[in-house]
């Protein structure tokens, strides 16, 4: 679905991602894990075009970057980030609305279609002719899942969608993103530098380091023993909280 | 009191149409230009920093200044478009006001632009940037709209300036606001003045209020407020702009005057003759004493009253003094030869310039003459209009006597008679025809060199109205039919601070006396 091939970019006066090739099966679930300046969201938004590669080839569901201008390649692609970015001066329907609009889908289909999503993203009915601002932080996140998704994109982009909310709501939306996921037949990149989170939610976990992939494979093949030390570090943290979340569980001392 | 504000009442139509003619024009032009600017300016830095550079530029030239400036350059582009397509253009009036108020509207709607649309939350940008938004529905659907009640803001701050500044536009020779002000000014009309001021505060703060109420609406997402707000400007404009309409074709004639109560009279005189014969006539009050003449031989008046030293001096550049009949004859011919402007005749009076002081003042110091100021000039101040002392006559007069004042002042000429009567100054540069030498009490210095030229009233009619019979026999009774007491009292009546007439009714006076041959020169 998503081929990216030894695609690179330098950003002047600082660090150069690539030469990275990587290819997406449809319906898979990708987490592309790693620290800040790993060149996680760098690699993300070549996809979309957001970042321009200096080299390399994209390839978006079989068609290549330059066979289509950038925005219609956008527009098959949905794509949600931290900052969320809705419309302020349009009520969440109408932000929901705009991919639809982008497309010049009839209006009753629109209509039908934000109903639809309201839903599946457990929004309240009546939340439709509400303003951004009028929102909760974990709402708005949902308003710009329910917006990303709203042109029936087969492919969906997400860059540290769930960073900025608090823990519960977090791990609830994570949740119900993934279900989400499942029901529509969706290929997803999820940006993340939180381990449990990739762990959790993805199929197949990419790690990055310094502009380069050093580890590609699912989440139990990189909790396993084999590992490189840089993966295994980054696996020890939230095996090593499991295992003391579990011994408390079990009405056993933190320090055991 | 009641009939000054009466009369300022039935100006009201004209000048306010004129005004907002004016000033809607310049502010739709300007918007026209600065928005897909502070589009550009947005989204290129290249282009930011000379765009707003160029626009706080013209903001710092006094508006006054920059409205005078496109009088020169429009001339010229006429000069040139007459050469090259055989087609000139009026340099003076609505055009070059246009142009100045529209840059001077600029500045406001290009800054509130560029900080509205740079402002825009850079995560709604990407979100618009990642939906597959082209750069133009990006625009259209999230940074304008988003940007909207700052640019409104700028449009408002722009609309005050530009009505603010739209009544400067009178002494490039279009109507406005000003006109009240300018000559309140000049004939101490204050009431006249006043209702001016005031006309226009009320026409900015009746726009802002609208425009105020679009962007409140714009902010808040309230359409009736936006509604409401357009069709008050959209009313209000169409009831301000009605006489225009009604009043139908240009006039067929136009008469030119300079900023002062005589010229005012003259024009309202000349006027009145030519409506008498059943034509239509528009007087162009309060031009410039330098580009009058010159607005007459580009066409663009028809006619108007100049003196012969200023035409010998300033037009001819001469600085001899042939004397009073050869200056008269010489202009004949050579204004005739150089522009094909037709002299018709003098009046009958001189308006000169000549020193003045108070007549006790003068006797104290043993003064008659211009020479005696000259002995005596290192220990007094002399006070002068706004130009004379930028004049030819100036120099000569000053180097024909060796005048050599502690100190120069300038006034406009009603503060320049204050100060006098204050003693303030102790001389002033006066006109010889100026009914407040006799009514206030002063002597004209005697000038036994001759070194300041003879200043007959002449009246000059335009190259292309030379064979203009109407105009012709209008005007020509006029020649040799005023003496200088008698313009003297028409002036007084004018610039007089009790009892005093508007210039029209002075002319209307003047025309009555010269029917009865009362008033010709010796």
């Amino acid at each position: 679905m998503i081929e990216l091939d030894g695609v690179r970019k330098a950003w002047t006066g600082g660090p150069s991602v690539g030469p990275l090739t990587l290819s997406i099966e449809a319906g898979t679930f990708v987490a592309l894990l790693g620290g800040s300046g790993a060149g996680k969201t760098t690699t993300l938004k070549m996809i979309n075009g957001l970042v321009e590669p200096d080299s390399g080839g994209v390839r978006v569901a079989g068609r290549a970057a330059d066979e289509e201008p950038v925005h219609l390649r956008r527009r098959r692609i949905g794509y949600v980030f931290q900052e969320i970015g809705l419309f302020p001066h349009m009520t969440v329907a109408e932000n929901v609305a705009v991919g639809p609009s982008l497309a010049q889908w009839p209006k009753e289909r629109t209509a039908a279609r934000i109903a639809e999503l309201l839903s599946l993203t457990a929004l309240p009915a009546d939340a439709s002719g509400r303003m951004p601002a009028e929102l909760s932080g974990g709402q708005r996140q949902r308003v710009g899942l329910a917006r990303a998704l709203a042109a029936e994109p087969k492919v969906m982009l997400m860059d540290e969608p769930f960073g900025a909310l608090d823990p519960i709501v977090r791990e609830s939306l994570g949740r119900d993103y993934r279900a989400l996921h499942d029901q529509l037949g969706l290929t997803t990149v999820l940006v993340t530098h939180d381990v449990t989170e990739a762990l959790l939610l993805a199929d197949r976990i990419v790690v990055m380091d310094a502009g380069h992939i050093i580890a590609d494979d699912t989440p139990a093949a990189l909790l396993g023993e084999r590992q490189e030390p840089a993966v295994r570090a980054l696996m020890d943290t939230p095996r090593r909280q499991a295992q003391a979340v579990e011994v408390l569980a079990r009405g056993g001392d933190r320090h055991e | 009191m009641n009939d000054r504000v009466a009369a300022a009442w039935r100006l009201l139509p004209e000048y306010l149409s004129q005004h907002v003619l004016l000033s809607l024009c310049a502010l739709v032009l300007g918007l026209a230009i600065s928005l897909p600017l502070a589009v550009a300016a947005s989204r290129n830095r290249a282009v930011r920093w000379p765009a707003l550079f160029l626009a706080s530029l013209v903001q710092t030239i006094p508006s006054l200044a920059l409205l005078a400036l496109f009088y020169p350059l429009l001339l010229a582009l006429s000069t040139l478009s007459q050469a090259w397509f055989g087609r000139g253009f009026p340099a003076l009036g609505f055009a070059p006001s246009l142009m100045a108020l529209t840059l001077y509207s600029m500045l406001p709607i290009l800054r509130n632009g560029v900080a509205g649309l740079t402002g825009v939350d850079p995560a709604v940008i990407e979100a618009a940037d990642g939906m597959g938004m082209t750069s133009g529905q990006k625009l259209w659907r999230v940074e304008a709209p988003l940007a909207a009640p700052v640019i409104m803001a700028g449009v408002r701050t722009s609309a005050v300036w530009t009505i603010g500044a739209a009544t400067l536009a009178t002494p490039v020779g279009q109507t406005s606001l000003g006109n009240y002000i300018f000559s309140g000014l000049q004939t101490e009309n204050w009431v006249a003045v006043l209702f001016g001021c005031i006309a226009a505060a009320v026409l900015a703060l009746a726009a802002d209020q609208l425009l105020g109420l679009i962007e409140s609406g714009l902010a808040s997402r309230r359409r009736w407020r936006i509604w409401t707000g357009a069709a008050g400007l959209v009313i209000g404009a169409a009831l301000a702009l009605s006489p225009i309409w009604a009043s139908g074709a240009t006039p067929a004639y136009r008469i030119g005057a300079k900023n002062f109560s005589e010229q005012y009279i003259l024009a309202d005189l000349m006027a009145a003759r030519l409506e008498a014969t059943g034509a239509r006539v528009e007087t162009r009050d309060d031009l410039g004493s330098a580009t009058i003449y010159r607005a007459l031989a580009a066409g663009e008046i028809d006619a108007y009253v100049d003196y012969s030293g200023t035409l010998w001096t300033n037009v001819l550049n001469r600085t001899d003094n042939p004397g009073r009949a050869a200056v008269l004859a010489g202009l004949k011919v050579e204004l005739a030869r150089r522009d094909g402007v037709l002299l018709l005749g003098p009046l009958g009076f001189e308006n000169a310039y000549a020193l003045a002081m108070r007549q006790d003042r003068a006797r104290a110091l043993g003064i008659s003459g211009l020479d005696d100021l000259a002995r005596r000039s290192s220990e007094l101040t002399l006070g002068s209009d706004l130009e004379f002392l930028s004049r030819p006559e100036w120099r000569s007069v000053k180097n024909a006597y060796g005048l050599n004042f502690k100190k120069l002042v300038s006034y406009q000429p009603t503060f320049m008679y204050a100060a006098l009567m204050e003693g303030e100054v102790d001389a002033i540069s006066a006109f010889s025809s100026d009914g407040r030498i006799e009514a206030d009490h002063l002597v004209v210095l005697a000038d036994p060199k001759r070194a300041l030229p003879p200043y007959d009233a002449v009246l000059l009619i335009s190259p292309r109205r030379v064979h203009d019979a109407r105009l012709l026999a209008a005007l020509r009774p006029l020649v040799g039919a005023i003496n200088v007491a008698t313009m003297r009292e028409a002036n007084y009546s004018v610039d007089r601070q009790s009892g005093k007439l508007t210039p029209a009714a002075a002319a209307a006076r003047l025309n009555a006396k010269i029917a009865t041959g009362a008033a010709r020169a010796p």
